[in-house]
């Protein structure tokens, strides 16, 4: 399947990549590419078949309701990025204002 | 005496134990040769003081007679794998200056066993690679050269840097990871062994995740010997992993007792590929007539769908990372671009943070998770998946275990491929069923072509089976003797 500029553009706005008009151009033909190579699959028929999401045959280990870590609020902090200073000596991570 | 930096990690633990030399020489002779392997530069952080330190706390165990199963070794850590307050970046720019605040849990067990850190290795961007193309750190080179022609050649990937480190004799042995081939591409370039574990085997807790159903954790190593007693420290229940498969560890270096007579061994008639370098066929072919003079039979069999593993996986493996690779936004850790809004410090972030490959893969990942292409991509993936899986149960109906090239080439020169994604992908034709089937798989170095690069052949198990694996990569090893060394080793020029 040939994409578009324009999907690349929607498809990058839902990865939260910022991607230029010169880059989209790029990447659409790249993508588009890599698409048609995959899309050999549907030479496959697969009627009937459960999709496999996982190999693991185990059922997922169930374990109690109760904290088991926590209380390491400055190693969490630790690796906030540096121009962060203010909102780090705080306690807390500060992002740009969401809410107007 | 042999060179320190020469030896396996089996030979270096009974040295010490004999007391022929000491936890801190050899880490010193390691110190030296993680130095001068600069130019290949495989080593993104050197740790010299922690090695000097571990391994002081090595020969005081030695000392008391508490030495631990790895006790004293030095290790090269992929730095994919985090590791307490010493920089994992997963070869990307947007983590930079990152220091995980934990250790992951399989380097965790390693030191619990004694082991010492030389430092973390480069790799392809968040594992996203063959060639080690897209380090943000800059391309490892493979410590071989072609006879007759200086070029640098590529060390596979995307855990390149572990098997160059290794290879020359940089480390005595290194963690890598696995989700197409990772550990078994680079290790056949580079003339190592490498095993990629069962899914499951080995916890992948503290591990940067790429794509989680298909990660696993392995050793790189010079010998199938050291690979078994590496995997024995690495694999284990993880309460924090939960796909991490509580089964019984058996006593992984007790299968190799060099027996496979009456085995019967899968030869999968799909992997005689169209255009395969003839080289590779006649090594196949000599590790067929290997395993039949040691007593097995080898049985064809058929991996019907194996044509169809590689875009499987370029759906699967995207979609998964783009998803696990939404965590770096800028916010908490790692880089951060500044933009007027929190949209824009995320576009602007992960634009600067994430480079070429990874970012078209996180978009691949996103256009085909998105609405209205959901069943046509991810669904349809998952259900070949499922088929694939079922071709390899069908072939073991038939035999024990499989045997196959690990790669379709030996390394290439840095720069070729580049320009071709899907050429770069196909180096992974071989190694990437293993990964959705989530079987174990090893790489066994079994000759050298005709201009004088390492060739690996692959040994394919049942799940959980890697005894059996270690078994016939053992015999494998034992047949082809390969002892040709690289170009490069590190300090020493040849």
């Amino acid at each position: 399947m040939a994409l578009d500029k324009a999907t690349v553009a929607r498809i990058a706005a839902l990865a939260r990549i910022r991607v230029t008009e010169e880059e989209q151009t790029r990447l659409a033909g790249e993508l588009s590419q890599i698409l048609t190579w995959i899309e050999q699959l549907g030479e496959v028929d697969t009627s009937g078949i459960e999709p496999m999401a996982s190999v693991t045959h185990l059922k997922l280990p169930m374990r109690d309701d109760k904290v088991t870590d926590g209380g390491i609020r400055d190693k969490l902090l630790a690796n906030m990025p540096s121009d962060n200073a203010a909102a780090k000596a705080r306690g807390f991570f500060a992002v740009p204002k969401v809410v107007e | 005496m042999t060179a320190l930096t020469e030896l396996g990690l089996a030979e270096a633990r009974d040295g010490l134990l004999a007391k022929k030399f000491s936890a801190r020489e050899l880490a010193e002779a390691h110190v030296k040769a993680v130095e001068a392997a600069r130019p290949l530069n495989a080593y993104l952080v050197e740790t010299p003081e922690k090695a000097r330190t571990m391994a002081a706390a090595s020969d005081e165990r030695i000392a008391r007679g508490e030495a631990r199963a790895l006790e004293g070794l030095p290790l090269a850590i992929k730095d994919l794998f985090c590791t307490e307050d010493v920089q994992t970046t997963a070869g990307s720019k947007i983590l930079k200056g990152f220091k995980p605040p934990y250790e992951s849990t399989v380097t965790a067990n390693l030191w619990r066993d004694g082991a010492v850190m030389l430092g973390k290795v480069n790799m392809d961007e968040f594992a996203m690679g063959s060639s080690n193309a897209t380090c943000a750190h800059g391309h490892v080179e493979n410590p071989w050269r072609r006879r007759g022609d200086n070029r640098p050649l590529v060390p596979g990937g995307s855990s390149g840097g572990s098997a160059a480190a290794v290879a020359a004799r940089a480390a005595l042995a290194a963690t890598g990871t696995d989700t197409g081939g990772s550990i078994r591409q680079p290790a056949s370039f580079c003339g190592i062994v490498g095993l990629k574990p069962t899914y499951g085997r080995c916890s992948r807790w503290g591990i940067v995740a790429f794509a989680s159903s298909l990660d696993q954790a392995g050793p790189m190593t010079r010998s199938v010997k050291d690979a078994a007693l590496m995997l024995q420290s690495m694999a284990g229940h993880d309460p924090k992993d939960s796909t991490s498969a509580n089964v019984p560890v058996p006593d992984f270096a007790q299968a190799l007792t060099g027996d496979i007579r009456g085995m019967k061994i899968g030869i999968p008639r799909e992997y005689r590929l169209e255009g395969m370098p003839a080289e590779i066929e006649a090594l196949w072919q000599r590790g067929i007539d290997w395993i039949k003079a040691a007593g097995a039979s080898p049985v064809e069999v058929s991996l019907k769908l194996t044509k169809y593993a590689l875009p499987v996986y370029y759906i699967i493996a995207p979609a998964e990372a783009s998803s696990n690779l939404a965590r770096y936004d800028g916010v908490r850790f790692g880089m951060r671009v500044n933009g007027e809004t929190l949209d824009d410090m995320y576009e602007a972030t992960r634009a600067e943070g994430f480079g070429p490959e990874v970012r078209r893969r996180i978009l691949i990942g996103t256009y085909v998770l998105s609405a209205g292409y959901y069943d046509a991509y991810y669904l349809k993936a998952q259900k070949v998946r499922a088929l694939i899986a079922k071709d390899f149960d069908d072939a073991f109906q038939h035999c024990d275990a499989l045997l196959t090239p690990t790669a379709p080439s030996a390394a290439f020169a840095i720069g070729d491929k580049a320009d071709d994604p899907i050429a770069m992908y196909l180096n992974d034709v071989f190694t990437v069923t293993v990964n959705l089937a989530g079987l174990p798989g090893l790489s066994v170095p079994a000759g050298l072509s005709s201009d004088g690069l390492p060739l690996g052949l692959q040994v394919i198990g049942r799940a959980f089976d890697e005894e059996t694996v270690l078994r016939v990569g053992g015999v494998i090893e034992q047949a082809a003797q390969f002892t040709a060394k690289p170009e490069f080793i590190a300090g020493v020029a040849r």
